[in-house]
């Protein structure tokens, strides 16, 4: 028998892997820090019919190198498809499918709500619950930063909504691989 | 040394011999020295042509084709061109001149964002910055556009930079880009379980496509293919790699391919794609496609590895590399050769009861499948051929019967019309002893017509076989079939005289009505010096069988009226 290959093979035994995942995928993509090389990660999604669901994007501790956070449903896109694409761009050097039991991954968000003196402490409450920091307080709104996951996020956002959601944005996931022991 | 001529040494230390091309205002310091340049400059008369003739070139030589833009129009000219060779991963580098490095962004004259503009159909793109760039972007162009699977590359150089003074050294150290590193060996281990599954088959199948030829794997692929009784079927772009006169080819398969081998990609039980991407066109309907056969494929682009049909044994490599590897495996194999007798059986049955057929001529028309056939006959079957698209594409694919390949270069991918007739004047440059002939169609020639006065200027002597039945005869062949012969937009009418028009150009012009005169006038074409346009008159309502229709499997293929069962 060959080093490592089965003796026989039978055509009835071969199978094809799975395309789809069904699950969301956070991809860490470390590119050249080239001027158009967003333009070209981008531009392949939109052209593949690939959809981002966020993307982040920001400077590493290697000035040559960015590194683009994005995240897709891999219910949707092959991540196989996707991943090797992406490779066929020379500016892409890295590409980490980021396994969900070992990342660690952090979104930030901002939201103005609408806040009349007699609801003010209510929302405070709920910034408390969330560990959020209100970074803004105007006559008729406040402003208040949460930090985590996609879920908390949103979680937050249904709790606010109700006191009137003047503005909200979110950066998109960023993530990072877990220590080892 | 001043960049412009920098830049001409760059593309002499890459080896280039050639390279079309048309000046304009962003490029002017670059055709200065262009006039210093060591190696052949071809001015063709519209940059789309420049570009197809660097695909021709490239395709029928082996090595980098090279065309040369103007900013603004004459870059936007390039990008069908551009796009073409990309479909078809054809390796080309394609210089355009910019507005002055202080205009970009400003809409200024001729300015045109043509990176931004071609970053779908590129391989890759430079956009220079600094005129000190310039030798190692060429070098790592070349490199790019050569390598791994082959590809367009555009590099933009504003006006400013070819008059800047610049240290040049030649670039001959090997290319580092960190993120550009083709995987060109093939996993043995994968390639075992391959030639272990290849023994096991009964009734398997060789699908061999356009990688086959870019990859210079001719011999190795007819290597693997003797080691036993294996079929081989080929897609449009790989013809030739495998000889059409074997007796183990079954022709080209999909849309207008055989009978023999749609059918057998229908019933194999293992397909082995070799550099071959699964297209629409000869999948046809995707869930119907090959519904038994287990797939072995084998492409230098791991992309193209189940991104349409899954792979049940991946191998991502040069098919130069790879082929070999499985030919000893293979051989080193205890197999029983009795095994796909059945098969063989089945496969010479369809060939004899299903072979491609047209109904002959009775009265002296020229049946355009028999003006192919005639070529054939004048050329002893050694000529390359370039073609447009179309029908006369089409026919020339199933009746050429290619030996060798590099002899048949065509828009497979993007299916270009206008494609033919540059493509043979890059083709005639790259191969000046060889018999250059296009075979094109009335619909397609007159898309880069102009192309005749670079024949007579640069003296390319390419012969044009002009297929003219009056029609865009595709799409005419669709609204007959599938749109109840509405005809929309596809009569020709009898404009232009092209024998009126390959003289006003300088060029010989024939023409021929009669079948009896065909093969006179065609041989004459071959013999007559310079270059010659024959007008062919042939059926005007023939259509191309067989064939599978838009969105069918390969058993609801239909074939040519009249074939006698």
């Amino acid at each position: 028998m060959e080093a490592g290959t089965p003796d026989l093979v039978k055509l009835e035994d071969l199978r094809v892997p799975g395309q789809l995942s069904g699950r969301k995928h956070i991809l860490a993509i470390l590119v050249e820090n080239k001027p158009g090389v967003l333009a070209r990660v981008a531009g392949l999604f939109s052209r593949r019919g690939f959809n981002i669901d966020t993307l982040a994007v920001g400077p590493t501790d290697d000035p040559s190198v960015s590194r683009i956070t994005l995240t897709l449903d891999g219910a949707v896109h092959p991540i196989d498809q996707v991943t090797k694409q992406l490779h066929k761009l020379v500016n892409v050097l890295k590409i980490r499918d980021m396994e969900p039991e070992e990342t660690v991954a952090r979104e930030m968000a901002l939201f103005k709500v609408s806040a009349a003196v007699e609801n003010r402490a209510e929302i405070i409450q709920f910034a408390d619950i969330f560990r959020a920091k209100i970074v803004d307080v105007a006559r008729r709104t406040m402003t208040i930063e949460v930090t985590g996951s996609a879920d908390k996020i949103e979680a937050f956002e249904r709790m606010i909504r109700p006191h009137g959601l003047v503005e909200m944005v979110r950066t998109g996931e960023i993530a990072i691989a877990r220590g080892h022991e | 040394m001043r960049a412009a001529d920098a830049l001409m040494e760059s593309l002499k230390a890459e080896g280039v011999k050639n390279a079309f091309g048309i000046p304009g205002g962003a490029n002017l310091p670059m055709y200065d020295a262009v006039v210093d340049a060591d190696f052949r400059h071809v001015q063709t008369r519209h940059e789309q042509a420049a570009g197809h003739a660097a695909e021709g070139y490239a395709r029928a030589g082996g090595n980098v084709g090279v065309a040369f833009s103007t900013s603004g129009p004459g870059a936007t000219n390039l990008i069908t061109a551009i796009a073409d060779a990309m479909l078809d991963s054809t390796p080309t580098v394609f210089i355009t001149g910019q507005v002055k490095s202080e205009l970009i962004g400003t809409d200024g004259f001729q300015e045109a964002d043509i990176l931004g503009a071609t970053l779908p159909f590129v391989k890759h793109s430079f956009q220079v910055t600094d005129a000190r760039q310039i030798p190692d972007y060429v070098h790592e162009a070349f490199h790019v556009a050569s390598t791994g699977r082959p590809g367009p590359v555009l590099l933009d150089v504003p006006s400013d930079f070819f008059r800047a003074d610049i240290e040049y050294e030649p670039r001959t150290e090997p290319v580092e880009l960190p993120g550009y590193k083709p995987s060109t060996e093939g996993n043995i281990k994968q390639i075992r379980i391959a030639a272990k599954a290849l023994a096991n088959a009964r009734r398997p199948i060789f699908y061999t496509g356009g990688g086959v030829i870019n990859g210079n794997a001719s011999e190795e692929l007819r290597e693997l293919a003797a080691s036993d009784q294996f079929p081989v079927t080929s897609t449009l772009m790989g013809l030739g790699a495998f000889p059409a006169s074997s007796d183990h080819f079954l022709g080209m398969l999909g849309m207008h391919g055989t009978f023999t081998a749609n059918m057998a990609m229908d019933r194999a039980d293992l397909i082995v794609a070799i550099g071959a991407r699964f297209d629409d066109r000869i999948t046809g309907k995707l869930d119907e496609f090959a519904p038994h056969a287990k797939i072995i494929h084998i492409d230098i682009d791991p992309a193209e590895i189940s991104k349409n049909v899954g792979a049940h044994i991946p191998i991502v490599g040069d098919v130069k590399q790879v082929l070999p590897k499985l030919t000893r495996e293979y051989r080193a194999l205890q197999t029983d050769s009795g095994r796909m007798e059945a098969w063989w059986s089945q496969l010479r049955t369809w060939k004899q009861e299903h072979p491609l057929y047209y109904e002959p001529s009775t009265d002296g028309e020229i049946k355009p499948q028999s003006m192919v056939e005639t070529l054939h006959k004048v050329t002893n079957g050694e000529a390359i051929v370039t073609s447009d698209v179309g029908q006369h594409q089409m026919w020339a694919a199933q009746y050429y019967g290619f030996e060798q390949p590099r002899r048949w270069i065509n828009s497979g991918g993007l299916g270009t019309m206008g494609f033919g007739l540059p493509a043979a004047i890059g083709a005639k440059v790259a191969c000046p002893d060889e018999l250059v002939t296009c075979i094109s169609g009335d619909g397609s020639l007159i898309m880069n017509v102009q192309e005749l006065a670079t024949c007579v200027t640069e003296k390319v002597p390419v012969k044009v076989f002009l297929m003219n039945n009056g029609y865009m005869g595709m799409v005419r062949q669709w609204q007959q079939l599938f749109w109840d012969r509405r005809y929309s937009g596809v009569e020709l009418g009898a404009s232009p005289d092209w024998v009126k028009l390959a003289e006003a150009f300088g060029a010989t012009g024939l023409r021929v009505e009669d079948e009896a005169d065909l093969e006179d006038t065609m041989r004459k074409a071959v013999e007559t010096d310079g270059p010659v346009l024959v007008d062919i008159r042939v059926t005007q309502e023939e259509n191309v069988y067989p064939m599978i229709a838009p969105g069918n499997a390969a058993r609801e293929m239909v074939e040519a009226p009249g074939l006698v069962r």
